[in-house]
């Protein structure tokens, strides 16, 4: 039986397309300082890519405490139980029509390799973006004489890992693309996320699969 | 956004759907407003209330004329017959009794400074024991190259510096425009100026005054510096917005100010430390730009090197000087060859030279002390002999980077002794040695190292060598100053300052490959899945109409 469930909260998918929004502007604009081509002119990207860094720190501030006043963090704690099945879907069961190893509910949204790669994204990547960025932001020169700012011999490690992680996330992007397709249909995973609703089967009986 | 179980008039009701729970939910509106509020105050407050009240201040106080508080034509002493330039001088020096000495203790009277340079100590350098690549150096041609001292007669190491009638007060102080020196007078004024006309008009220095050595300096209008020539008496803003005639018409003494005839502003062609400089801040203040990031710049970006995007803007400048070239003749008399703008391309005496207009500076690392090519210095001759050296990097706290006009030359060296040579140019005679005269680089190599007192080993040859001028001048209008991209991009004006991560210049080659090769693997990786899924799904679509069938 197949039943029509509330999925995704409104603040969930304000935060996912906003973040979507965010992240492919900042990837834009921050490739654009990187010098792979010119769209916005250097200098207008500097500043727009900045107020997009700011915002997307607010919306993580907020998002955090989404996370924790719903306990939604749960759902991103990484799980090796049904890893390998789910590894062994998307390479060969996916081409023989098999099901989804992994029940999707409410309370378990994410199928292992989903919960791991979230989890990195979350404490890993995310992370390492902000900071490097942040760095980038606030560092002036070293040992600057009147205006205070982080010292530091020079922006050439913090570029490398910030470039990295931008490399990293826009890799994110491409699959994540990719892998919404995998749903029950090829647009369920993205009509979910709109409109918040998703048609799941009901909790299977307790049958081996 | 609609698989095959729609028809079409589901499609478009599923489309009203999402659009009717995107917009029903007030908390987006709310947040998605927040957010726009965030983004545009962000954007709003990364602009810096710019310090305009000082500078329009001093705007208007530089538009005012200058009123003179004493006629020089009143003076009873000014009204005498003037028999030589050194009365001139007695004259000036009994009413401004101590000026003398003040001037006696200035550059421009001594031509030399004690100052103190890295690696050689205390050390009292000036055009006296300093060699440069033009006319490489004074030694044996005062007579000619001292036409630009603040005094009378220094014809040669025997000159009076403690004569205090030798200095020429006029030179910097005549307001009439028709002073001026004789050519090869040794600092004497030309037989024509009429010293009575000249000592009753004095005043404050004007443009004129200061340029009439600092625009001709090497044997031409703006064959040195390239930011300062005789076009700025009379320029458009485009050219100098400070010197600008139709701007704010400033006078050089007006930033270049002065205590006790000392006066501010260094030139590193022959100063050494980073004091009694002048800086854009001291009018514009350290946070010039609405955007707090372009001031920040200026931790390590001098303002020159955005606001003066080209130099020699109304006439060129001399770029090169190959003197290895000189001394030939057409018979027997020395002859010139010019370009097309007029300027020497060509001279017996002096060798080849290359000109540039309109040029783009190159860029330095710049602390504000320097050193020089001085006397005796034994040189390294595999790479370019600095004549005069910029000190800074990257990871000096107090450098920043600065534009430069790079004047190459070559010029005269002894292999044997391993020295640059002061050659002997300039005499009103033949054969005493003057290269100008006899066209003989030995003779004139062995006449003017015996004149600074230094061997000279009879072999001569030539080598390259490079003098740096920062460029403080021709300050262009805001609106020409340099973009981000001229410096943040490959082959930008900063390619040759490697020495630290320049954002949209440089990258990580390791870390490109990576990400290249990431995002390169992701579309693979996914075209071979999509088409591994598209058959499997052709053939769970043809199994299904078996079935049927």
């Amino acid at each position: 039986m197949k039943r029509k469930v509330y999925i995704y909260k409104a603040y969930e998918r304000f935060w996912h397309w906003t973040q979507a929004f965010l992240v492919l502007f900042l990837a834009f604009t921050g490739f654009e300082i990187h010098g792979s081509f010119e769209f916005f002119g250097f200098e207008h990207a500097v500043v727009y890519h900045n107020a997009a860094a700011v915002s997307f720190m607010i919306l993580i501030v907020f998002t955090i405490f989404w996370h924790f006043s719903t306990g939604e963090w749960k759902q991103y704690v990484p799980t090796t139980k049904n890893i390998k099945a789910q590894v062994q879907y998307y390479l060969f069961g996916m081409f023989k029509n098999a099901p989804h190893p992994v029940h999707k509910t409410e309370l378990s949204k994410l199928n292992p390799l989903q919960r791991i790669v979230y989890f990195l994204l979350k404490v890993v990547f995310i992370p390492l973006m902000v900071i490097s960025g942040v760095l980038y932001m606030f560092y002036r020169y070293p040992h600057n004489g009147d205006i205070a700012g982080i010292n530091m011999e020079g922006l050439s490690t913090v570029a490398a890992l910030h470039t990295l992680g931008a490399f990293i996330m826009i890799a994110f992007v491409i699959v994540h693309l990719y892998l919404i397709t995998t749903g029950t249909t090829v647009f369920t995973n993205l009509k979910a996320m709109l409109t918040g609703y998703e048609e799941l089967e009901d909790e299977p009986k307790q049958t081996k699969q | 956004m609609c698989d095959k179980s729609y028809n079409k008039k589901t499609c478009k009701h599923v489309f009203l759907q999402y659009t009717y729970y995107f917009f029903m939910k007030k908390i987006f509106i709310i947040l998605i407003i927040i957010n726009a509020i965030l983004v545009s105050g962000i954007i709003y407050f990364t602009k810096h209330q710019k310090q305009v009240d000082a500078l329009q201040l001093l705007q208007e106080s530089y538009s005012k004329p200058h009123t003179p508080s004493v006629d020089h034509t009143k003076f009873e002493i000014l009204q005498k017959k003037f028999n030589s330039p050194q009365e001139v001088t007695a004259a000036c020096l009994s009413c401004h009794t101590e000026r003398g000495k003040e001037v006696m203790n200035t550059r421009h009277w001594k031509w030399q400074n004690e100052e103190y340079i890295e690696g050689r100590g205390l050390t009292n350098l000036g055009k006296k024991n300093i060699l440069n690549n033009f006319c490489i150096g004074i030694g044996g041609n005062e007579q000619s190259c001292n036409r630009c001292h603040a005094g009378f007669g220094w014809a040669d190491s025997t000159f009076d510096f403690h004569n205090q009638h030798n200095i020429d007060c006029m030179v910097c102080h005549d307001n009439t425009g028709e002073y001026f020196k004789q050519s090869g007078g040794a600092g004497n004024p030309d037989p024509s100026v009429n010293l009575n006309k000249v000592a009753t008009q004095v005043g404050k220095p004007l443009k004129a005054n200061c340029g009439y050595c600092h625009f001709y300096g090497g044997g031409g209008n703006n064959v040195k510096h390239g930011d300062l020539e005789d076009a700025q008496l009379n320029c458009s803003r485009d050219v100098d917005v400070h010197m600008a005639k139709t701007g704010i018409n400033m006078e050089c003494v007006d930033c270049h100010t002065t205590e006790k005839h000392v006066i501010s502003g260094k030139m590193y062609s022959v100063s050494s430390t980073n004091t009694n400089r002048l800086s854009c801040t001291q009018c514009h203040g350290n946070t010039p730009h609405e955007l707090s990031i372009i001031n920040e710049h200026t931790v390590k970006v001098a303002c020159q090197t955005c606001h003066i995007p080209t130099y020699a803007k109304a006439n060129a400048t001399k770029m090169t000087w190959d003197w290895s070239t000189a001394c030939k003749l057409k018979n027997g008399e020395p002859y010139h060859e010019e370009d097309s703008l007029g300027n020497h391309t060509y001279l017996s005496e002096k060798g080849t030279f290359t000109w540039g207009k309109d040029v783009k500076p190159e860029y330095v690392w710049f602390n504000g002390t320097a050193d020089h090519y001085m006397f005796g210095d034994k040189v390294d001759t595999t790479k370019p002999i600095a004549m005069n050296t910029l000190r800074g990097s990257y990871n000096d706290p107090a450098a920043q980077i600065v534009p430069v006009k790079v004047h190459r030359a070559n010029q005269l060296f002894d292999p044997v002794n391993g020295r640059m040579i002061q050659p002997k140019l300039f005499d009103k005679e033949k054969g005493k040695g003057a290269l100008w005269k006899d066209f003989d680089f030995d003779a004139a190599s062995a006449a003017g190292m015996k004149y600074i007192g230094q061997p000279y080993s009879g072999t001569y040859t030539f080598v390259q060598t490079e003098s740096f001028w920062p460029l403080n001048h021709q300050v262009a209008p805001k609106e020409q100053s340099l973009s981000c991209k001229e410096c943040h991009s490959t082959n930008g004006r900063l390619a040759n300052l490697n020495d630290f991560y320049l954002p949209g210049r440089d990258q990580h080659a390791g870390v490109e490959l990576f990400g290249m090769l990431s995002i390169i693997l992701s579309f693979i990786g996914i075209a071979i899945h999509a088409s591994l899924r598209i058959r499997a799904h052709k053939r769970q679509q043809t199994e299904s109409k078996t079935i049927e069938q």
